[in-house]
């Protein structure tokens, strides 16, 4: 690839010695297939993971009297609809929640069972795991995709390992186009985008989708989890010595003697033990069908996104031989270090894992609460504080509000301010006290509080309560507070 | 010299030897790097194709890509791509897009502008940016004012009225404020006398003889204060003269003076000098009429409106 550059590096004396290597070359792994129950649960995760993905944008609704999609996110009217739901701009701290419950959920199931989100649910995985499938329809299994790779290029080569890397970028554009489709009217959208009226947003987005898909999902694959990724790093701060994690059984699997095929009289399990030989017979299945090109008989490794193959792969290599399986196994790095292990069992009795879960409920809960009893409107008061306040006349004090009042709703209402713990007489809306707002618009009202010098010194404190005219009962409470010379003292 | 891990041969260098044995060791940048800087060089060339680039002479190469614009004047120009003509064509969409609310503002009386719930807010936002650019120099952001260099908009005094068609009036042509001096016609004695007068309205501790004579100098015709601030004290609207008898000042700094005499004394050393300086300019020339109608309606909600 690199032939054209070369001649720009100054390669000064063609006999020297190669120069020193920081970089180390990336193997390209070429993972074997396997058949398994974590197999199938990665497999019916990415399916329905899939649907989801692909198939939401296509789920029509109806809003408001009118066919729109089930999930849309308008940034042009700046909103965002999810079914019944409508999220505006200034909902943004139910993002900051929900991002909350997902880092909490991470960190409580990273605790009791490892990496699982990295193995069985993550983007990267799922996509990896797709182009990985994709690569072994077109061009066959592990031992057939080596040879390909050795041979030269010849018309079979060419056509195979085209229509791979055809395939991975028609899914990347899918992809791309899926997550655009958010953003628009499906049908319309995908109809423009092809006439090429769409937004340039669109294609940009499109592009950028495609092309970091195709690299991640195709070349990047285990590098992304091993360098780019944070989350996987950061993981390893939540293992302890009780959290379950594919774990290889050394004990079990080195014996006294350490590993050795099961050749001649060593197919016996009876006599593998007599000689002190464990139950690993070194097929090196666990490796072939490591997705991260790992060995997970050396132990616990950052490398490991923990999806299990290599359980499946020993499992079934126990099976054909007749040793019991397990070898390779979920289980915690204090069980496999014990001389008495016991059964792998998740252990939750732990104040850390209770902590998360407390969390988790509290959050999720606040979450569910707050969407579910948001108001159909907004308020938010802000102090005018240029100037703070001012002397008027006749001795009074007077400070100024401005009351911003959204409207949630599709129709228009008309709220009524008032304020409670003032004077009689100290609030002047002007004609603003019944205020009539169109639906999903916003205006905003001053305030005028005045008050005399004494009075000012008692009445520090006091709300401005909104609520629709004809719903009293939906109120808004916004604290707000009087300064004067005295309080800026 | 460190060897390399692999191969255990020590690594290359330029060939370049100083001092006998210091070499440089030839570590070339990776590939991907390489590859990155070709393709941001290859960007350039095509920036300088699309986009003015290259100086040459006087002029420059003005690049392929295109702009159209509306000018000042209202002519629809397409020119070589440039931040001005972008900066024009992204204003002119902003103006179009305040049209419809200017308009109505221009229709619809004032006392309707305060009442309409979305012309209010139109209003709020537009006439914070129009205030910033035009008014808050002197008025201060808020309209807070300074003293002795601009009345304060946010009270609810003012000196030349504080109607919304007197508001518009005094954006609309300019004020100029004046009041002679009276340091050839009073004596110090009797301007103590009138600044005790003056104070005495706002409750501050005077005496009370003095204050006495004070009224009466007011009110005589040797220095016929009574002329401009009127026989109540409380100025008049029409020539812009301050009312002396609220606590709010003006050319005056009386709430920073602490003691009576200090206080007695910033009075009498506007009444010694008199006023000249309080000129607002006319901002006819600077302002469409509905931008004064709208700001006139601003500040009106300043706080201060009557």
């Amino acid at each position: 690839m690199c032939g054209g550059f070369v001649l720009w590096r100054r390669n000064l004396d063609s006999n020297s010695v190669q120069p020193i290597q920081f970089y180390e070359k990336r193997e390209i792994i070429v993972p074997r297939s396997v058949k398994g129950k974590f197999r199938n649960f990665k497999t019916s995760i990415l399916l329905l993971a899939y649907a989801v993905y692909f198939g939401l944008p296509w789920l029509p609704w109806t809003r408001n009297g009118q066919i729109s999609q089930a999930i849309m996110f308008d940034l042009i009217d700046r909103r965002f609809d999810i079914f019944d739901v409508v999220i505006y701009p200034q909902n943004v701290f139910w993002l900051a929640l929900l991002l909350f419950i997902a880092a909490t959920f991470l960190f409580f199931a990273t605790t009791l069972i490892g990496r699982a989100f990295c193995g069985y649910f993550c983007f990267q995985t799922i996509w990896t795991d797709l182009f990985i499938w994709i690569e072994r329809v077109v061009q066959g299994e592990r031992t057939a995709r080596l040879r390909l790779q050795k041979q030269p290029w010849h018309l079979e080569k060419i056509t195979k390992i085209g229509l791979t890397h055809a395939l991975w970028l028609a899914f990347s554009f899918w992809t791309g186009m899926t997550f655009v489709l958010y953003f628009g009217y499906a049908p319309d959208l995908l109809h423009r985008f092809f006439l090429g009226n769409a937004a340039s947003a669109a294609y940009i987005t499109v592009l950028g989708l495609t092309v970091s898909t195709y690299v991640a999902a195709g070349f990047m694959r285990e590098q992304i989890c091993a360098y780019v990724c944070p989350y996987g790093r950061f993981q390893s701060v939540m293992y302890d010595a009780s959290t379950l994690a594919v774990a290889y059984d050394v004990r079990r699997g080195e014996g006294l003697t350490g590993r050795t095929p099961a050749r001649g009289d060593l197919k016996s399990r009876d006599e593998r033990l007599k000689q002190g030989h464990g139950d690993c017979i070194d097929c090196g299945l666990c490796v072939q069908v490591c997705p991260a090109g790992i060995d997970i008989r050396e132990g616990l490794q950052y490398r490991c996104i923990s999806c299990g193959l290599c359980i499946d792969a020993c499992n079934s290599v126990m099976g054909s031989v007749g040793y019991p399986q397990g070898l390779i196994r979920y289980d915690s790095e204090a069980n496999i270090a014990s001389t008495v292990p016991v059964k792998p069992h998740l252990d939750w009795k732990r104040l850390k894992v209770v902590g998360y879960l407390v969390a988790l409920i509290v959050m999720t809960g606040l979450l569910v609460y707050d969407v579910e009893h948001r108001s159909d409107f907004e308020v938010g008061v802000r102090q005018v504080r240029q100037p703070l306040f001012v002397y008027l006349s006749d001795g009074k004090i007077r400070d100024r509000y401005q009351i911003r009042l959204q409207n949630d709703t599709e129709h228009d209402v008309t709220y009524r301010i008032s304020a409670e713990g003032l004077p009689p007489g100290a609030l002047d809306l002007g004609s603003m006290d019944q205020v009539l707002v169109h639906g999903d618009r916003s205006v905003i009202v001053l305030a005028n509080v005045a008050m005399s010098a004494a009075q000012a010194e008692k009445y520090t404190k006091f709300s401005f309560v909104v609520h629709p005219v004809n719903n009293p009962k939906d109120r808004a409470v916004q604290m707000a507070s009087f300064n004067s010379e005295k309080v800026r003292q | 010299m460190s060897q390399d891990k692999k191969s255990g041969q020590a690594p290359q260098t330029t060939g370049h030897v100083w001092d006998g044995d210091l070499q440089e060791y030839n570590n070339p940048v990776p590939d991907w790097w390489l590859i990155a800087f070709y393709i941001s060089v290859a960007a350039a060339v095509g920036y300088w194709l699309l986009y003015p680039a290259w100086p040459i002479g006087g002029s420059y190469t003005k690049g392929f890509d295109t702009i159209t614009y509306v000018n000042d004047k209202g002519i629809t120009k397409t020119t070589h791509w440039n931040t001005r003509a972008l900066f024009m064509k992204t204003t002119n969409e902003a103006v179009a897009a305040q049209k419809p609310y200017y308009t109505k503002i221009a229709n619809t009386p004032f006392e309707q502008i305060a009442k309409d719930p979305d012309l209010n807010s139109f209003v709020i936002s537009a006439g914070k940016a129009l205030f910033s650019d035009n008014c808050a120099p002197c008025h201060q952001q808020g309209g807070g004012g300074k003293m002795g260099l601009a009345p304060n908009l946010t009270d609810d005094d003012w000196l030349y009225g504080g109607h919304f068609a007197q508001i518009q009036q005094t954006i609309t042509n300019g004020r100029h404020g004046y009041m002679p001096p009276f340091k050839t016609v009073l004596n110090d004695t009797q301007m103590t006398e009138l600044a005790d007068y003056i104070l005495s309205f706002s409750k501050v501790p005077v005496n009370p003889a003095s204050a006495q004579a004070g009224n009466a100098l007011f009110h005589s015709e040797t220095a016929a204060c009574y002329y401009c601030h009127g026989a109540d004290a409380k100025g008049r609207t029409v020539i812009g003269s301050k009312n002396l008898t609220d606590n709010i000042w003006l050319w005056a700094n009386v709430p920073a003076a602490h003691t009576v005499a200090d206080k007695e004394n910033v009075i009498k050393n506007v009444i010694t000098h008199g006023l000249d300086k309080g000129v607002m300019p006319a901002w006819k020339d600077r302002l469409s009429p509905d931008q004064i109608k709208l700001l006139a309606v601003y500040e009106h909600d300043l706080g201060g409106g009557q």
